[in-house]
C-alpha cells in the first residue's frame, strides 16, 4: 500500500496526470491492451474455430444485416465469414505479446552485455560493442529480415509454421539490442567510479553481485525510457515482416498479417478488412510512441 | 588525417570480411548444397563426388577464402529456386530498385529542403505549422500503410495512377528503364513518394533547426544591416550554412532508401532487388539472400566511409582533431 501512496504522491505521476497527452496515450494503451488480454471472453466469436464460422456471412458491412442469414456485424466480416471485430482482438494478442517478449528479450540480452561492457572494460568491453557498431550500421529491419531467413532455412519445413511466432521474437529482439546495450554500458561506465561501488567492492562482493544488485539498479530509468520505445518500433516492425509475408502465418493473424489479407480486397471495394486493423495499429503504435516520448522528457533531469 | 583515412578503411574491410563470414556460413550451413544439387535417386558415391567438386571436403578456412575470391569475381552461387546464376538474376532487377531510390532520393531532398526553408522562415505561420504537425504524424506512420493510404486515394479512389509494377520499359543495353515510356513515368510516382517520405521529413526537420540556428548568428544580423535582399540573406547566406549536415544525412539515408525500398516495392509489387529478397526469404533460396546481404552490405560500408571521409573535406576544422575521433 505504501508504494502505491508513495507513487501517487510522487513527481513522475504529477507530471503525468498534468500532461493531457500523456493521459490519453495511456487510456488507449491501457484499453487496448485489456481488450487484448480478455479476448476471448469479449470477441463476439472465435475467428480460428471453423465451426463457429457461417461461409454465408461472407463479406458482411459493417454495422449492415448481412443479406442471407440477417446476422449483423459492427466492423463487418472477411471473406471467410470471420468477424473482424474478433479477429483484431485476437490479432492484437499476437501484435502486443511479440511486441512485448521482443522488447523483453532485447531489455535483458542488452543490459547484459552492456553491463559486462561497461563493468569489466578492456578487451571484452571492445568486441561487444565493435559488434553493436557493426550491427547498428544496418537498419534494424533488415538484420530482423535476415534472422528471420535464416532461422526459417534452419527449422524443417513442417515446424515453420508453429515456431514463426518464437522466431519474430528472436529475429526482432536481437535487430534491437544495441539500443541498450549502448545506454547500460555509459551509465555503469559512471556508475562504477562511485563511491558505493568502491565500499561494496571493499567489502568483497563478488563482481557479479556489485553488476547485478548496486549497479544495474542504477541504470534502470533510461532503460525504462528506451524499452517504451523500443515497444512501438517493435511493434511496427512486427506489423511489417507479417506485412511482407515473412513473420505470423495466417493460422495465428497478427495485425500486420491481417491488414496483408486486408490489401488484396482494397480493389473489390470491401475496404473494412483493411481499415480497422490498419487503424488499431496506428492507434496502438502512436499511443506507446507518445508515452514513451513522455516518459523520455518526464525523466530527462535536465528538462526539469 | 591519413592515420585516420587508412585506420577507417581498414575497419571497412574488417566490417566486410565479418559480413563475408556470416554469408558464406549461411551458404555452410543452412540448408545441405548438396541436397539442393541432387535430385531424390542419388548414390553415396555422387554425394562423395559432388562434395569433392564443391570443395566441401575442404578445410573451413580454405573454403572461406575460395568464397571470398568467387564473390570477388562477380560469382555468388546458383540460386535454388530459379535455377539461373544469382549474379544474373540481381543484375537484371537492380534498375528497377536504383531508378525507385534514385527518384525518392531527388524527391527527398527537393521537397525536405524546399519545405525546410519555408517552416524557417515563416516559422509562426499557420502553412509551417500545419507542415511540421502532420510531419509528425507522417514519421510515425509505418511505410507500408503509407504506401497502402496512397493506393487507396490515387488508385482506387481516384484512379490517377498505377498501383502496382514499373508500367512499360525501354531497354538500354542491359539497362531496362521506365523513365522513356508515360506509363513508367505514372508508375514510379506513388512508390518513389511512399519511399521518400520519411527521409523527406527527417531532411526538412534538420534543415528547419540549422536554418532558425543560422538565423540568429551575428553574421546574418550584418547582412541585414548592409541592405541585403532577404531573399539573398535566405539563400545565399544561411542555406548555404545548412548545408553540411544535410549532405551528410542524406548521403547516410541513401543506403536506408535502399533497405526500405523491401517494403516499398512489396507493397507496390516493384520488381527490383528487394522484392527478390523477400521471396528467397520465403523460399529459404540462400543464394539469393547471402548475394544480397553481400551487396547491400558493401554498399553500406561504402557510404559511411565516403561521408566519414567527405567530413573532413567539407569541414576542415575537423583536420585538426583527427586523432582524436574514430574510436
Amino acid at each position: 500500500m505504501e508504494a502505491v501512496s508513495n507513487f501517487l504522491a510522487s513527481d513522475l505521476f504529477y507530471r503525468f496526470r498534468k500532461s493531457p497527452v500523456a493521459v490519453l496515450a495511456f487510456i488507449v494503451t491501457a484499453l487496448l491492451v485489456l481488450s487484448a488480454l480478455f479476448a476471448p471472453w469479449i470477441a463476439p466469436q472465435n475467428p480460428f474455430d471453423p465451426g463457429s464460422l457461417n461461409l454465408m456471412n461472407g463479406f458482411s458491412e459493417p454495422g449492415k444485416p448481412n443479406q442471407f442469414t440477417g446476422e449483423t456485424f459492427m466492423l463487418g466480416t472477411d471473406d471467410q465469414g470471420r468477424d473482424v471485430f474478433s479477429t483484431i482482438l485476437y490479432g492484437l494478442r499476437i501484435s502486443l505479446f511479440v511486441g512485448f517478449s521482443a522488447v523483453m528479450f532485447a531489455m535483458v540480452l542488452g543490459s547484459v552485455l552492456g553491463l559486462i561492457a561497461g563493468y569489466t572494460g578492456g578487451r571484452t568491453d571492445t568486441i561487444i560493442m565493435r559488434i553493436a557498431d557493426i550491427q547498428l550500421t544496418f537498419p534494424a529491419i533488415l538484420v530482423a529480415l535476415l534472422i528471420f531467413g535464416i532461422a526459417k532455412g534452419i527449422t524443417p519445413p513442417s515446424y515453420r509454421d508453429e515456431v514463426a511466432i518464437w522466431v519474430l521474437i528472436l529475429a526482432i529482439g536481437l535487430s534491437d539490442w544495441v539500443q541498450f546495450a549502448r545506454v547500460v554500458r555509459g551509465a555503469t561506465l559512471v556508475e562504477r567510479n562511485k563511491e558505493y561501488v568502491q565500499a561494496a567492492k571493499l567489502i568483497g562482493r563478488k563482481p557479479m553481485a556489485i553488476m547485478l544488485k548496486h549497479i544495474l539498479p542504477n541504470t534502470l530509468g533510461p532503460v525504462l525510457v528506451i524499452a517504451t520505445i523500443s515497444l512501438a518500433l517493435a511493434i511496427i516492425a512486427e506489423a511489417t515482416l507479417s506485412f511482407l509475408g515473412v513473420g505470423a502465418p495466417p493460422t495465428q493473424p497478427s495485425l500486420g498479417t491481417l491488414i496483408r489479407i486486408g490489401q488484396g480486397f482494397l480493389f473489390s471495394g470491401e475496404y473494412w478488412i483493411l481499415l480497422y486493423p490498419a487503424g488499431t495499429l496506428l492507434a496502438l503504435a502512436l499511443s506507446v510512441n507518445l508515452l514513451g516520448d513522455w516518459l523520455r522528457d518526464a525523466l530527462n533531469p535536465k528538462l526539469k | 588525417m591519413l592515420a585516420y583515412v587508412i585506420r577507417r578503411v581498414f575497419q571497412s574491410i574488417f566490417v566486410l570480411l565479418m559480413v563475408g563470414l556470416v554469408a558464406f556460413s549461411m551458404f555452410r550451413f543452412v540448408g545441405d548444397p548438396v541436397e539442393n544439387l541432387l535430385g531424390q535417386e542419388r548414390t553415396q558415391a555422387d554425394i562423395e563426388r559432388v562434395r569433392d567438386q564443391l570443395g566441401l571436403n575442404d578445410p573451413f578456412p580454405v573454403q572461406y577464402v575460395k568464397f571470398l575470391g568467387n564473390a570477388l569475381q562477380g560469382n555468388l552461387g546458383v540460386s535454388y529456386r530459379q535455377g539461373r546464376p544469382v549474379s544474373e538474376i540481381i543484375a537484371e532487377r537492380a534498375p528497377a530498385t536504383l531508378e525507385l531510390a534514385g527518384v525518392s532520393a531527388l524527391f527527398a531532398v527537393v521537397f525536405g529542403i524546399g519545405l525546410g526553408v519555408f517552416t524557417a522562415i515563416r516559422r509562426d505561420g499557420f502553412m509551417a505549422n500545419f507542415i511540421m504537425t502532420t510531419s509528425l504524424i507522417g514519421v510515425s506512420l509505418p511505410t507500408f500503410l503509407i504506401g497502402i493510404l496512397l493506393i487507396y486515394i490515387f488508385a482506387v479512389e481516384l484512379g490517377w495512377l498505377p498501383s502496382f509494377g514499373r508500367g512499360e520499359t525501354v531497354k538500354i543495353g542491359g539497362w531496362s528503364t521506365g523513365f522513356l515510356t508515360e506509363s513508367g513515368l505514372k508508375a514510379i510516382i506513388l512508390p518513389a513518394i511512399t519511399l521518400g517520405l520519411y527521409q523527406m521529413t527527417l531532411i526538412m526537420r534538420l534543415v528547419r533547426s540549422e536554418m532558425l540556428e543560422v538565423l540568429r548568428a551575428d553574421y546574418i544580423k550584418f547582412a541585414r544591416a548592409r541592405g541585403l535582399s532577404t531573399r539573398a540573406i535566405n539563400f545565399g547566406h544561411a542555406l548555404k550554412n545548412t548545408l553540411v549536415p544535410v549532405i551528410t544525412v542524406t548521403g547516410l539515408q541513401i543506403g536506408s532508401i535502399i533497405a526500405f525500398a523491401i517494403i516499398t516495392e512489396t507493397v507496390f509489387q516493384w520488381p527490383g532487388v528487394g522484392l527478390l529478397f523477400i521471396n528467397a526469404i520465403q523460399f529459404v533460396d540462400i543464394p539469393v539472400m547471402a548475394a544480397y546481404l553481400m551487396l547491400i552490405s558493401v554498399m553500406f560500408v561504402l557510404i559511411n566511409l565516403i561521408v566519414d571521409l567527405l567530413y573532413f573535406v567539407i569541414d576542415p576544422r575537423l583536420s585538426a582533431g583527427a586523432s582524436t575521433r574514430g574510436h
